[in-house]
């Protein structure tokens, strides 16, 4: 009988520190939203009116429609090109032994751990010794290296969970290469593929560090526009900004897990 | 090996992206050698003056500070990653697991930004805590949360957790229950079992969290920025600060250098003092 209680024990000590973890994560998500609805300018707990007025005022600020819209060409272009650079690459990091395969696979897995801040300046310098301009160009090649980790790890994982024999079956039919991949392999990891894609969607939507230094005026993304308001204005525009920003997210990935399963995507499931 | 259909057309793009990533490291390399001259955005000639004056007591107080909250984010990451990373993976019912991966995973795409303003409006003067504090009576006055070493640790572990998260439970979830089992039914009980059989047997993912959760730290700009507010200082501010307010790229590139250095150490530190616990580990 003395295990009982202590199992009974451990689990409500368990759920009771899970609870206030979770809560942790989410306190500064609920406080920001109250602010956002807060109809005054000036912070109070709980709000004394309620109003969609900082709303309203966050979509109609200028810097914030051009931050956008910059944010959509950088995300576009940076996460299709991680995508098709980063698949390829998973592919034959997975099925081939070729020259400088680690070194590679170690030089395109470092930006997880080099400061964004690095790699922002390097870029910034680059690019002023190549003598090219500010533009979109340097923002982007930024942030494909910078978001390829997390392509190629997505891929690669759905890739390890391929079964070969379906591969080794096509050819065996008569399917030449191209065709396996077409017709088999590629819609096996379309999965993998989508959520990778999303991934990089999402982390270059939101880079700030490096794309501070890589962007001008001129192609300030979203969160260089959100720093430098966050800097100027103290009003809750920003609150409400921030709700809509977790409130896209979050359904993405919501979706995302109903969808392609979160747990497999980010190799967190018991593989049964 | 016989056939390896496309193998060029897959490593050639990835190549191309890595020999990018490696020249703007190298053009960061090369300024960190070059002169400053006052008034212009072209550098001087080669000069090691950019080093020697990384060692004054200024900016190796930063480095040190930077170390410092690098080093009590990741700790603290992994004492509240551990516990979530552990229910992520052994929550039976399926609606549970799917809440805690999204809620634990979200804060990892919401971008620095968004994340360090809801921390202001938290721990501001007139934010929600003080508010929450001064309602039920427990100070009379605003506690000074913002500008606090404190506060920017505290919204540093919000940010790493995610990944700590994730790391922690891939490694979790590839641990053999039957261990776990067999310690059991040996007589073990459960604190035992996780002592002596889960917590030795995720080693693996608690390096690599620890290790991303420094290095991740280490990057943050946003929050030590905004929520520091200019008196709690780590590199990435020293390193715009002079690079966009006195224009010195040569010697933000010297301190980048330097950091990355730092950083390379500490992770190779780690995982050196680490290796005795792997073998612990999975055989």
């Amino acid at each position: 009988m003395p295990r009982l209680p202590l199992q009974w024990r451990l689990r409500l000590l368990g759920g009771v520190t899970v609870s206030a973890i979770l809560g942790f994560l989410l306190l500064p998500a609920l406080v920001v939203t109250l602010a956002a609805f807060n109809s005054r300018a000036i912070l109070s707990f709980p709000p004394e009116s309620w109003s969609w007025r900082w709303f309203v005022k966050a979509l109609a600020y200028d810097d914030f429609q051009a931050g956008f819209r910059n944010g959509l060409i950088v995300t576009g272009w940076a996460s299709s090109i991680a995508l098709v650079v980063g698949a390829a690459f998973a592919l034959a990091l997975d099925r081939y032994e070729f020259r400088f395969k680690r070194a590679l696979e170690a030089v395109l897995l470092s930006p997880l751990v080099v400061p964004h801040f690095t790699v922002g300046l390097g870029f910034l310098i680059l690019a002023a010794q190549l003598g090219m301009a500010r533009g979109y160009g340097v923002i982007v090649a930024c942030h494909v290296v910078l978001v390829l980790p997390f392509v190629l790890r997505s891929v690669y994982i759905s890739l390890r969970n391929l079964d070969p024999r379906l591969e080794l079956a096509a050819a065996s039919l008569g399917a030449p290469p191209h065709r396996v991949l077409t017709t088999v392999t590629l819609p096996l990891l379309v999965p993998g593929l989508v959520s990778g894609w999303l991934f990089a969607a999402i982390l270059s939507f939101n880079e700030f560090t490096a794309s501070l230094f890589v962007t001008a005026q001129r192609t300030q993304t979203l969160p260089v526009a959100l720093y430098n308001y966050v800097r100027e204005y103290a009003d809750p525009s920003m609150a409400a900004i921030s709700v809509m920003y977790i409130v896209v997210t979050a359904t993405l990935l919501i979706l995302a897990n109903v969808f392609l399963g979160l747990a497999k995507v980010l190799n967190v499931e018991h593989p049964r | 090996m016989t056939s390896r259909p496309f193998l060029g057309a897959f490593v050639a793009p990835a190549t191309l992206c890595a020999l990018a990533f490696v020249a703007a490291l190298a053009a960061v390399m090369q300024y960190s050698l070059r002169a400053y001259v006052p008034g212009s955005l072209e550098p001087g000639g080669f000069t090691l003056a950019n080093f020697a004056a990384l060692m004054k007591p200024l900016y190796a107080r930063v480095f040190l500070d930077t170390v410092w909250i690098c080093f009590l984010t990741a700790l603290f990451t992994l004492i509240i990653g551990y516990p979530l990373a552990y229910a992520l993976v052994h929550a039976r019912n399926v609606a549970l697991k799917s809440v805690i991966l999204v809620i634990a995973v979200t804060p990892l795409f919401l971008g620095e930004v968004v994340r360090t303003y809801s921390w202001i409006v938290v721990l501001g003067n007139n934010g929600f805590l003080n508010s929450m504090l001064l309602k039920a009576g427990l100070i009379g006055a605003p506690v000074q949360f913002m500008f606090t070493e404190f506060a920017v640790v505290t919204a540093l572990v919000h940010v790493t957790l995610p990944v700590m998260v994730i790391m922690l439970a891939a490694a979790l979830s590839h641990i053999d229950r039957d261990y776990e089992r067999a310690a059991a039914s040996l007589g073990a009980g459960p604190i035992r079992v996780f002592l002596t059989v889960t917590l030795p047997l995720s080693t693996p993912g608690i390096i690599a969290g620890v290790t991303t959760a420094f290095a991740w730290t280490f990057s943050a700009f946003a929050t030590p920025q905004l929520i520091g507010g200019g008196r709690v200082n780590m590199v990435s501010n020293l390193v715009y600060q002079l690079g966009f307010a006195s224009f010195n790229f040569p010697f933000a590139a010297s301190l980048s250098v330097a950091g990355l250095v730092l950083t390379f150490a500490v992770l190779a530190l780690m995982r050196a003092a680490a290796a005795p616990l792997e073998k612990i580990g999975p055989h």
